[in-house]
């Protein structure tokens, strides 16, 4: 298919609808907006539905109602919006039930600032920021392309490990448009094994978390997300092998951090770059190849304090240092990167872990 | 000759049901039980329900059911509606659940006239949480969180949902009660008439039904149907609010 131009949420909402998506429910923030405008035009043109929320925390609850009936479902958030789908989002997946959270990041705690894109829900996504121990998949694309790519894999892995699952996007990537080449229709199929239809001949079928059933819940969990933990990470590595430092950044980030190891390299600097795609399970993988030979890790990500830094110094086992790079609501500059390289090799910088 | 029989829905009725002595949900669950089957929808129906009592109104209930989030049952049930529009699906909520927490979402599916029905079962109290005061505790009346009586100078009078619900043009709405036969006889009727403007596709219905939780209100059962009649039926009157006589 020929390549079209879209601005990454139009092409996410695109790629969710030809992924078999046929509900979708939201609640107007910024600068997730366009998702659900773009869907209010064109679920019904495939004979999907969209509901416009009276509140974040209403979507939430339609997104899990939405899920019972096996189709597959979606909403979108960010900021104070996406906290308020937590509570949402561990109900669905203390009932094991498939659905898809899109939080187009957008900066800061409280209100944030709406118009500046942000990568600071790092931990609540991927932690878990509602209550109990659950574990959604999260996947961070760096790319509108990437971002169509990774919406049928986020269906499918709903799916696969019947858990809501969140692709995390932010306002940067979501406002930007570039070329995509979009996948085929997938058929929408409501008839999945956990969906509630009404007993018609049969028994009736309550819907109720095996945490309240199960006596070895508790082991299935562990079980599910070491599975996954093994088993789903995704990374895209740069010139890593004979890197002496590697930065490692995702989303709108790493693509600074793509272009920063381009230049470097230029310079004769050995500069690599590991770009988490999952975000959970985070990619240790890639690191374990590379822990003995580079002499630092630099975290890059648009934040005030950092939140992928634990997991990077837990990947590298605290073995090398783990250096910050936090640029806020700015995007990190490529110069600002390559000076904290220079003083990393230099020892002038202060790791983090 | 047949003088009582259980409901074909009401299965394992030797088990427990969860249900205090005393308590109305017996017979509501019976008279949901009963227009289920009278209007044989059971096969499609799916019952979302709230958090406290109301789960033993849903307990050996052989319907699909879903366990809601707290007050989010009409936004659930909204969902499932619109995707599997042939289905009937119900809501059954408790006061507490309906008009504290989930106030927003019973009134914006009312506003979208989504094709749900609403039970509403409202005895003035937070039953399972052991009795605290709710917003349609009524003037006076001691909880434990109103422990000198619930005062309308700093808790306001009691919430009137179903008179704010019956101001939209929605399909059915109707307050009923269980505290005689003939009380229990006109609410199945409104339950009925509830479900039959789902099945016919008219909008939204909704059906309160004022109940008594002698537990909390530290009465015996009689007396607790007594002060339904007496103190809870004058400032919420019964009958029908909202009907559209079938046309959609």
């Amino acid at each position: 298919m020929a390549k079209v131009i879209m601005r990454g949420n139009q092409a996410l909402a695109e790629a969710a609808l030809r992924a078999g998506c046929r509900f979708f429910c939201g609640y107007p923030i910024t600068p997730q907006s366009e998702i659900m405008e773009y869907l209010a035009a064109r679920m019904p043109e495939v004979g999907g539905h969209f509901v416009q929320s009276e509140s974040e925390v209403a979507a939430g609850s339609m997104l899990l109602g939405a899920a019972t009936t096996g189709f597959r479902v979606m909403t979108g958030s960010s900021g104070t919006g996406f906290t308020l789908k937590q509570d949402a989002i561990s109900w669905m997946a203390s009932y094991d039930l498939p659905g898809v959270f899109v939080n187009v990041c957008r900066y800061g705690s409280g209100l944030g600032q709406s118009t500046k894109a942000g990568q600071d829900a790092y931990l609540q996504a991927t932690k878990g920021g509602g209550q109990g121990c659950y574990r959604p998949l999260v996947y961070g694309p760096g790319s509108c392309q990437e971002m169509v790519d990774l919406m049928a894999l986020t269906f499918e892995k709903a799916e696969q490990y019947r858990t809501p699952v969140i692709l995390l996007s932010d306002g940067a990537l979501g406002q930007m448009m570039e070329p995509v080449e979009l996948p085929e229709y997938q058929e929408p199929d409501g008839d999945k094994p956990w969906a509630l239809k009404g007993k018609g001949k049969g028994k009736g079928r309550r819907l109720i978390s095996p945490q309240r059933t199960d006596p070895l819940y508790e082991q299935h969990l562990r079980e599910k997300c070491a599975h996954i933990a093994a088993t789903e990470q995704r990374w895209e590595a740069v010139q890593t092998e004979d890197a002496e430092v590697i930065l490692v950044a995702y989303g709108i980030s790493g693509r600074v951090c793509k272009e920063a190891v381009r230049v470097a390299r230029a310079k004769g600097l050995k500069l690599g770059l590991i770009r988490p795609i999952s975000l959970w399970p985070f990619p240790t993988k890639p690191f374990e190849q590379v822990v003995e030979t580079a002499k630092g890790f630099l975290v890059v990500e648009m934040s005030a304090l950092g939140q992928m830094t634990e997991d990077v110094a837990l990947s590298v086992k605290c073995q090398k240092p783990v250096y910050l790079y936090p640029s806020g609501p700015t995007p990190p500059k490529g110069n600002v990167i390559l000076q904290m390289v220079e003083d990393i090799l230099q020892g002038k910088l202060k790791e983090v872990f | 000759m047949v003088v009582c029989k259980t409901p074909r829905l009401l299965i394992e009725p030797s088990l427990a049901t969860g249900i205090c002595p005393g308590c109305g949900y017996g017979i509501i669950k019976r008279l949901l039980a009963e227009v289920l089957e009278e209007l044989v929808i059971d096969e499609e129906a799916i019952g979302v329900y709230g958090i406290g009592c109301t789960g033993y109104v849903t307990r050996h209930f052989d319907i699909d059911w879903l366990w809601a989030q707290h007050g989010r049952a009409p936004a659930s049930a909204t969902a499932i509606k619109r995707l599997q529009p042939e289905k009937i699906v119900i809501t059954v909520q408790g006061d507490g659940d309906l008009c504290a927490i989930g106030c927003s979402e019973v009134i914006h599916a009312a506003v979208r006239n989504e094709k749900i029905t609403v039970f509403f079962l409202n005895n003035g109290i937070y039953g399972m949480t052991g009795g605290q005061m709710a917003p349609t505790t009524l003037p006076d009346q001691i909880t434990t969180t109103s422990p000198q009586g619930k005062s309308p100078e700093l808790a306001g009078m009691p919430m009137k949902m179903t008179e704010m619900i019956s101001v939209l043009p929605v399909a059915y709405v109707a307050r009923g009660a269980i505290y005689n036969p003939a009380e229990i006889r006109k609410t199945k009727g409104y339950m009925k008439q509830a479900l039959e403007a789902q099945v016919n596709n008219e909008g939204f219905s909704l059906v309160e039904i004022l109940s008594p939780c002698p537990t909390n209100w530290h009465m015996t059962p009689v007396k607790a149907m007594e002060r339904i009649k007496n103190k809870v039926v004058p400032y919420y009157p019964l009958g029908e609010m909202v009907t559209k006589g079938g046309e959609s």
